[in-house]
């Protein structure tokens, strides 16, 4: 029997009275790649916050791995927000954001083997350079590679990314490709990933879920993004974008 | 200089000076970085009303300010969580009834000017051997809960990167809201009322214009107004002038050489 590594079931989540989430209910076996597809708004990043116990959903039931989220091993779940939170302000290196990822905590000092594994991480990262500059300075691109070895460094099961593409130019989104693919495949980890990019979810995924609040589908790209299911997705009550689909779903 | 040194209540005053100035360069920190300096001035004016109700009971202000000003500082905590309001509003509702408190209870009483002053704007010559007690305590309480650090700055940097880290967040917050509530006031007597706010921010504002990290901005921090009061109470002595004003002003004066300094070797 295949373990799963996600599994919810008649998912809800209110923010205030808002219904950000209803009827989500899917099954990822271990070792998947989930591309998150949706609008604006659909509750994709609210979806996230679930599986990692963040936000408690009104109704149904979620279970990462066998256990309620948020409920598992520490390690076993690593997550790469937007990096549009990242407050800038923050003076910090490139470093200890790696090694908070080992401890859990943000480091006063950093030993020498938790230096040793975060340049490890770092290096295969790509970003083994540019230690010295702040965080606040680096690229989104930059930043992006950094939070990636922060999640390495960890050894999760599970990857949780929230628009990882967001400010890296096509170089560097291979890149991060190819990484996530390689860390899924050594390590038999699961990846799930918010994406706005169709083509990137009909390559490099094994799995889609279609959301706008409710689940839209689930499934293998080529099933769920079809136009059909598109059109309930992106398309707006009464003025529906048909264009837009039909340029998109064409290559 | 040496008359200045051989002063019991001077003495008593660098004493607390130095600790005090500990607690806010360390606390400082977060308040800065998580813009908390309406907070600062929140619990500062709650103080104020606990130090009124202190001298209407006749009693020493500080036993009931302590009680009083956490009571508060739990009260905006709870408030801001529960509810959709702003830290700012809750901090605001808090800040006004203390204040209208503090002044129901001061027009109750005779002895309101000489004492009021003090706590106002600070005095060397207030500090008492229970008000070093009381700040050595939160030092040696801060020093306790070292470890803290690395939470309160994980959550300062991403609160949910560190909720998902499983770090308890929501009780380091109400811890954070207590020590602050505790360093504003065993800082009152030589600071003043008024000026608390300030003298938590000015230290770590300095520290963040210097520091690449956040721990460098916590030693910077501590030093810098550790530095700035042991000055300040120099020349308040020298002087003759209330200790409060004079410590501020020399921080704003370590604040502006810093941003000197800094905009030359960028500019
Ligand atoms: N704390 C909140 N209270 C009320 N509504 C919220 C809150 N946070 C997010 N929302 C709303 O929930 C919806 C889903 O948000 P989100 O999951 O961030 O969407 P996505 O990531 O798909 O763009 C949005 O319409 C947003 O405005
Ligand atoms: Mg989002």
């Amino acid at each position: 029997m295949t373990v799963m590594a996600v599994e919810t079931e008649g998912l809800e989540v209110r923010l205030g009275r808002h219904v950000a989430l209803e009827g989500i209910g899917f099954r990822l076996p271990e070792n998947g790649f989930l591309a998150i597809l949706g609008p604006n708004g659909a509750g994709k990043s609210t979806l996230i916050k679930v599986l990692l116990g963040l936000q408690t959903p009104h109704a149904g039931s979620v279970r990462v791995f066998g256990h309620p989220a948020g409920r598992g091993p520490t390690r076993e779940v690593g997550y790469i927000p937007q990096i549009k939170t990242l407050d800038r302000q923050f003076p910090a290196l490139p470093l200890e954001l790696v090694v908070s990822g080992i401890r859990g905590s943000w480091p006063w000092r950093i030993r020498r083997e938790e230096r040793e594994q975060a340049m490890e991480a770092l290096t295969i990262a790509g970003m083994d350079r540019k230690l010295g500059t702040p965080l606040g300075q680096l690229s989104g691109g930059e930043l992006q590679r950094v939070y990636l070895a922060r999640s390495f460094v960890r050894r999760p099961r599970l990857l949780l990314l929230d628009e990882p593409a967001t400010g890296m130019d096509a170089l560097g989104e291979a890149d991060m490709y190819r990484l996530l693919e390689g860390y899924r495949s050594h390590h038999k980890a699961t990846i799930i990933m918010i994406t706005h990019d169709w083509d990137v979810a009909r390559h490099h995924s094994s799995h889609v879920l279609l959301l706008n609040r409710r689940q839209i589908g689930f499934g293998e790209a080529q099933e769920v993004l079809v136009g059909e299911a598109l059109r309930q997705a992106y398309g707006h009550v009464g003025h529906a974008h048909p264009m837009t689909v039909q340029d998109s779903s064409r290559d | 200089m040496i008359e200045m040194l051989q002063s019991g209540f001077m003495q008593r005053a660098f004493l607390a000076g130095v600790m005090v100035a500990y607690l806010a360069g360390f606390f400082g920190v977060f308040v800065v970085q998580r813009g908390l300096s309406f907070l600062g001035n929140g619990l500062a004016h709650a103080a104020f009303g606990g130090v009124a109700l202190g001298i209407l009971l006749d009693r020493e202000p500080l036993w009931i300010a302590v009680p009083f000003t956490v009571a508060v500082s739990l009260g905006i905590v709870w408030l801001t969580e529960r509810t959709r309001l702003g830290a700012d509003t809750s901090i605001g509702i808090f800040f006004a009834v203390s204040m209208a408190l503090g002044i129901i209870f001061l027009s109750q009483t005779e002895r309101f000017t000489t004492d009021a002053f003090a706590y106002l704007f600070g005095s060397i010559l207030a500090v008492r051997w229970s008000d070093i007690y009381a700040a050595g305590a939160l030092v040696l309480l801060s020093v306790a809960v070292w470890r803290w650090w690395g939470h309160w700055a994980y959550a300062t940097f991403d609160r949910e990167l560190a909720q998902s880290d499983h770090v308890p967040c929501l009780r380091g917050d109400y811890l954070l809201a207590v020590s602050i509530a505790v360093t504003i006031v065993v800082s009152m007597k030589l600071v003043g009322i008024t000026l608390i706010a300030a003298f938590l921010v000015i230290p770590a504002a300095t520290a963040r214009l210097l520091a690449v990290t956040f721990r460098a901005m916590t030693v910077i921090s501590i030093c810098i107004g550790v530095a700035s009061v042991l000055l300040g109470l120099v020349f308040s002595w020298e002087y003759d002038l209330p200790s409060g004003p004079c410590v501020i002003l020399t921080q704003a004066a370590v604040f502006t050489l810093a941003f000197a300094w800094k905009s030359l070797r960028s500019g």
